[in-house]
């Protein structure tokens, strides 16, 4: 798993994709900054992690086209698949690979809250919260993503679908207040994940929303891992 | 030791491999022959478990490729017929991150790789960025990927691929001295090239395997009637007819004049006979003297042509 993730890691760097998320991450990260903390003279970088969460939908899909679609396309998935490493080993150094360089980023933003601090009093609580809810959300993302490039071997195919998912999700969010039926809007609140994520921008650190990015993410891994398995044991 | 048993691949309604077995005892070289789309890859997919057969078993020193899939990998280099190579690295951290896969130990790795390299003669471009290497090359960063932690199996699907005629007496010796050391498969569309290499072939054609044996003894068997060519200074018509009257010649057929006053004769001899004494003692006795006499044994292609239909394809 190691060297898998040493490798993917590295691949990011290697090509345009790595400096373009960040690129046009932080570009965002720092517009926001400008305006919701500079500009309106705000100390909460929490809200500003909030009001950039749309940019998963545009930047996951780059992230996590490539992950296993180019693999396929290009068949070096034969090294590793022949290789003494296991399924779950390639999909989950590849996950995390992703991850890393999302948490890299992420990182990167911490310039913002210190900045913030030398000027006015940081809530620290909320702040963590927000960006402990912010990566696990991103985690999440990440996931779908992954899932999304065992499908195809067309990494276009793959961002694509990626997309239209995390627009969904998102969708799912904007459409609930406007349902009549009090049963589909528990389903959709049950499952909304950008919901979730206010209780962190509030300080307030519960176990079920950290529960549920966990599952979110492990269920789409499970399902990455039993996508390449299937291909394998393909009979159509 | 390969052992396949009875495996079967099916798509759908389609067999891509069916009920195929044959094993390979260590330390031997098997050639793998097959028209395209007869189930060559499929097959040497399956050993190396990169997918699964529907049925059957594949098991390597004792291990099934299913059930202990890591000991199986463990033990198998695959050089599949795409080398895959990761085109964005250099050579050397590639095979470094092949090594990185099959757990090789960071102590002595450089050695490892560096003797790697020498050998399949890349030592020269290991710094350079894979996908700037012509195809030759990359065939062999693939071949030294597949040697990379001296896996006593070496599995390559058409290793000589791409390569110019020098590199492929080169990469033909280097597979013959690896078979010295390694239990090999090698699939290939050069018969030439399995029949210097393989002590062993194994045919399959359509998905099923239609011959396995040494090739010495895949070689007698088309050679149930042995065929001679003979020069004879003289008329076709009364060569003819003298060599036809020996006991043994099932017939004799002319084969046009190659040199002035002579001709060349197909003799087609039946199996157990040895005419040559009598062909060149009554041809000269009548006056007719034998310029030159040769056996035209079959080759791998005449076997490969007759199992596998003779039509289109390798």
């Amino acid at each position: 798993m190691a060297a898998i993730f040493r490798r993917e890691l590295q691949a990011y760097f290697l090509s345009p994709i790595g400096y373009a998320f960040m690129g046009f991450f932080l570009m965002v990260a720092g517009l926001f900054f400008t305006v919701s903390n500079l500009f309106a003279g705000s100390a909460s970088f929490v809200t500003t992690l909030s009001n950039m969460s749309f940019i998963f939908m545009l930047l996951v899909p780059i992230l996590t086209m490539r992950l296993m679609a180019e693999d396929r396309k290009s068949k070096t998935d034969q090294m590793l698949l022949t290789a003494p490493v296991s399924v779950t080993s390639v999909v989950m150094g590849k996950y995390l690979a992703a991850l890393a360089m999302f948490a890299i980023t992420l990182a990167v933003t911490f310039i913002y809250p210190f900045i913030l601090s030398r000027y006015g009093t940081l809530p620290v609580a909320e702040m963590v919260g927000g960006y402990l809810g912010f990566f696990l959300l991103g985690a999440s993302f990440i996931s779908v993503g992954l899932f999304m490039s065992t499908l195809s071997e067309n990494q276009v195919t793959a961002a694509a679908s990626t997309f239209a998912v995390l627009l969904a999700i998102y969708l799912m969010d904007v459409v609930t207040p406007y349902l009549n039926q009090p049963w589909l809007v528990t389903v959709l609140q049950w499952f909304s994940a950008y919901s979730r994520f206010e209780g962190f921008a509030t300080g307030v650190l519960a176990l079920s929303p950290v529960l549920y990015y966990l599952s979110f993410t492990g269920v789409f891994l499970f399902l990455s891992i039993r996508a390449v398995e299937k291909r394998r044991w393909s009979e159509g | 030791m390969i052992e396949i048993n009875h495996i079967t691949k099916r798509y759908g309604e389609n067999y891509a491999v069916r009920d195929v077995s044959f094993t390979v005892n260590p330390g031997e070289i098997v050639g793998f022959l097959g028209r395209n789309g007869a189930g060559k890859t499929t097959t040497m997919n399956i050993i190396t478990g990169y997918i699964s057969s529907t049925s059957g078993t594949v098991t390597i020193d004792g291990y099934d490729v299913l059930k202990d899939p890591i000991e199986v990998k463990r033990r198998i280099g695959y050089l599949p017929e795409l080398p895959p190579l990761y085109m964005d690295m250099t050579v050397w951290d590639y095979l470094n991150f092949s090594a990185d896969l099959k757990h090789l130990p960071r102590k002595n790795r450089g050695q490892h790789i560096g003797d790697i390299c020498g050998l399949v003669r890349i030592g020269d471009i290991r710094k350079r960025l894979i996908k700037n290497l012509s195809k030759g090359y990359k065939q062999r960063v693939g071949l030294a990927q597949a040697l990379i932690g001296n896996p006593q199996v070496l599995i390559l699907d058409e290793p000589t691929v791409g390569l110019d005629p020098r590199q492929i007496i080169e990469i033909r010796n280097l597979i013959r001295d690896l078979g010295k050391s390694h239990t090999l498969i090698l699939s290939s569309h050069i018969l030439q090239e399995v029949s210097y290499v393989c002590e062993r072939v194994v045919i399959i054609n359509k998905g099923r395997l239609v011959a396995q044996d040494q090739l010495n003894n895949l070689l007698q068997g088309v050679n149930e009637n042995r065929i001679l060519v003979a020069r004879v200074a003289g008329s076709e018509r009364a060569a003819a007819s003298i060599i036809k009257n020996i006991a043994g010649v099932v017939s004799v057929s002319g084969q046009g004049s190659y040199e002035p006053e002579t001709v060349d004769l197909e003799i087609t001899v039946a199996p157990g006979n040895d005419v040559r004494r009598a062909i060149s003692t009554q041809l000269v006795k009548a006056g007719y003297p034998l310029l030159m006499f040769k056996p035209m044994d079959a080759t791998l292609e005449d076997i490969f042509l007759r199992l596998t239909d003779g039509k289109d394809g390798m």
